[in-house]
């Protein structure tokens, strides 16, 4: 069976006023069904670009230069514009934005909000007028309630400033299911809450994607996190995906000298604190080749050339020649 | 709610108050013996005493402070030198005019300014933007009167397309009075001639007013537009698939609008003001014309009641704007 989504060697840049910056070169992942994929980066490295990639919604004067997305088998790059709202945005892919508190019109009532995703995209129902907007109302409802919303049967009539953070990332949550998506995209969307509220949110995700069917692209820089929730990992170091393969596997036998180095540096394993010696490089001059060979402690090797994807003894794909 | 409205009320007072105290003292204090200005020059002593005790002139300043606030709460605004007849008829006969000038320029800078706003800032640097940036400077740089004037000559004198002046042709016979609105009471009694006629005779006037907010609010519209797109939740709302039309025109629209509002607000000062102009101009019968004619003649009393009400008119501007803005923000009406 095709997997859910599966991106190759995607390659996106943006025509800045300095130049052109390369902020995605050779991206490569893939999420099985019912899978939680954790994509992992440092600040920089082109998470956000990627998933605005995914969602047809590039910044002014990006473009997408090379390279396939591939969504239950069909390149979302080709997509037009109408057809992605017609037929990918909500209905297919749902989206949960990093700031909870930026994300929601202040001016407009949660229920409001929520409709309208449904307006467009919502399965048809078989149902029309006021019987469908109950419906609708309804499902929304429960979708609250199961996100653990306080007084979910009037939180639709209320504003995004009458809810916490985590209230609101609930809310979130339930608006990218709303539409019964197969995919939903997430952008660390726990960064911005403190550490309790982080964890329930985690835990509730695991349990929706058993509960609802779905597959979620969850987008972090923080390991711990992917531990916690991911069953699949796909490293990112400026714009190139180093290495992929199962949470554990990667963890456990980290294969690429930026993973190695990363690894080395978290606070939850490292036994004194020390950074990767070097800085990431800009997209707008990026060393060729592998874009770690300027920081990396193997680069007697022709890291400069184009790299192949290897595998590692414990079967992750690794992007360095030392497993080419 | 409520609460949010009486608030706004409330901080209205003082500042009404105030308007009242000025121009009491502008009555009492300006003219050394206003009585004897008000009788004119060839009265005699017997005569300004008279008048002197008719308006209580002769009593102490505060008891005459509390008789001209009785006055002006049951609407004795006095009586206009000129007309001879109470300035608050006067008031009432022309304010509909004045009104109906207003809102219709109103209708035309808010419905045009508004979308010529949104599509500047969608069309960022683009066509759209250049047009709006030559209207803003003309908007300001183009004085009314020669506006006006250049509209008369085209419009009227050399292609008779809209009347020159006036409200009404003197051919149409006036609508039966209702409202005191001539186009509504022309709608009101389906006298179509009427309406027809009263409306070419408003076009040109309303355009005049309307050129100079037009640009502003537009202008307004144009920097909401451009600051609310920066928003995370408007990309939020694309990945969610938002209708565009919907997207911009309600979602992004409501949020941007609320320097405009106040803007608008602004505009209906301006629009008072500047309708004196253009109601010279014009020749219309509203309050503007009524007041350069004060001018012209020193009716003081018609001066005076006059600035009463446009302090007024701006009052309830005020307290409207803020509950526009308590309506477009539902966060303001928590806060309060
Ligand atoms: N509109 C833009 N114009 C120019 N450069 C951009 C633009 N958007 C992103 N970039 C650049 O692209 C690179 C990737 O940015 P992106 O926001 O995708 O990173 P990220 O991994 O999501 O970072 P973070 O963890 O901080 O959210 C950065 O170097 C950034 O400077
Ligand atoms: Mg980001």
């Amino acid at each position: 069976m095709i997997p859910l989504l599966h991106v190759s060697d995607l390659h996106v840049s943006i025509r800045t006023d300095a130049g052109i910056a390369s902020v995605l070169d050779g991206i490569d992942l893939t999420l099985e069904r019912g899978r939680i994929l954790g994509v992992v980066g440092e600040s920089g490295c082109g998470k956000s670009t990627l998933i605005r990639t995914i969602m047809g919604i590039l910044p002014k004067g990006a473009r997408a230069d090379a390279g396939e997305i591939l969504f239950e088998g069909e390149n979302l790059l080709a997509f037009s514009e109408a057809e992605l709202n017609s037929r990918v945005r909500s209905s297919r892919i749902g989206f949960i934005p990093q700031d909870p508190l930026m994300s929601l019109n202040p001016v407009f009532k949660v229920g409001t909000q929520m409709l309208e995703i449904m307006r467009d995209h919502a399965p048809p129902d078989g149902l029309r007028g006021a019987a469908r907007q109950r419906a609708r109302v309804q499902r929304l409802v429960g979708l609250l309630r199961r996100m653990q919303v306080p007084d979910p049967e009037t939180a639709l009539e209320r504003y995004p400033h009458q809810f916490s953070g985590g209230q609101r990332q609930r809310l979130l949550i339930a608006a990218a299911l709303a539409c019964a998506p197969g995919l939903v995209i997430a952008d660390e969307p726990t960064t911005a809450l403190d550490v309790t509220t982080q964890h329930e949110i985690l835990l509730l995700l695991r349990e929706l994607v058993g509960e609802f069917g779905i597959s979620l692209l969850f987008v972090t820089h923080d390991f711990g996190v992917v531990a916690e929730l991911c069953d699949d990992l796909c490293v990112i170091y400026a714009g190139q995906t180093v290495e992929a393969g199962p949470v554990h596997a990667v963890l456990s036998a980290p294969a690429h000298p930026y993973t190695v180095a990363l690894l080395a540096c978290h606070p939850d394993r490292a036994d004194s604190f020390q950074g990767i010696p070097g800085s990431v490089p800009s997209p707008l001059a990026p060393p060729p080749g592998c874009r770690f060979t300027p920081r990396c402690l193997h680069t007697t090797l022709p890291c400069s050339a184009a790299v192949p994807t290897g595998r590692s003894a414990v079967g992750t794909a690794v992007k360095c020649v030392l497993y080419a | 709610m409520l609460r949010f409205v009486l608030r706004r009320c409330g901080l209205a007072v003082p500042s009404l108050f105030g308007l009242l105290v000025v121009t009491f003292l502008m009555i009492r204090l300006v003219p050394s013996d206003p009585a004897a200005a008000m009788a004119g020059d060839a009265a005699t002593p017997e005569q300004i005493a008279l008048l002197r005790h008719k308006y209580g002139l002769d009593q102490p300043v505060w008891d005459q402070f509390v008789v001209y606030l009785g006055r002006i709460v049951r609407l004795d605004l006095g009586e206009s030198a000129f007309t001879h007849r109470p300035v608050a008829t006067d008031i009432a006969q022309r304010l509909p005019a004045t009104l109906e000038l207003i809102f219709a320029s109103m209708f035309l800078s808010v419905g045009l300014g508004v979308p010529i706003g949104v599509l500047a800032a969608l069309r960022h640097n683009e066509m759209p933007d250049f047009v709006l940036r030559v209207l803003s400077v003309l908007g300001v740089a183009v004085a009314t009167f020669w506006f006006a004037i250049m509209l008369q000559l085209l419009f009227s004198m050399q292609l008779h397309w809209l009347p020159l002046r006036g409200q009404l042709a003197d051919s149409v016979p006036r609508p039966v009075n209702i409202t005191g609105f001539l186009l509504l009471d022309s709608l009101l009694g389906r006298r179509w001639d009427a309406f027809g006629d009263a409306l070419a005779h408003l076009v040109l006037p309303a355009v005049t007013l309307a050129f100079g907010g037009l640009s502003g609010i537009a202008r307004f519209t144009r920097a909401g537009v451009l600051d609310t797109l920066q928003n995370d939740f408007v990309f939020y709302e694309r990945a969610m698939g938002f209708r565009r039309s919907r997207l911009i025109w309600r979602y992004v629209l409501r949020n941007s609008v609320t320097a405009t509002v106040t803007q608008i607000g602004l505009l209906f000062g301006g629009l008072i003001a500047g309708g004196v102009v253009v109601e010279a101009i014009f020749d219309w019968p509203g309050i503007g014309s009524y007041t350069v004619q004060a001018i012209l003649t020193g009716d003081r009393q018609v001066m005076l009641s006059v600035t009463l009400l446009v302090g007024v008119i701006y009052a309830v501007v005020n307290i409207l704007t803020d509950l526009v803005h308590g309506l477009l923000d539902p966060r303001l009406l928590d806060r309060t």
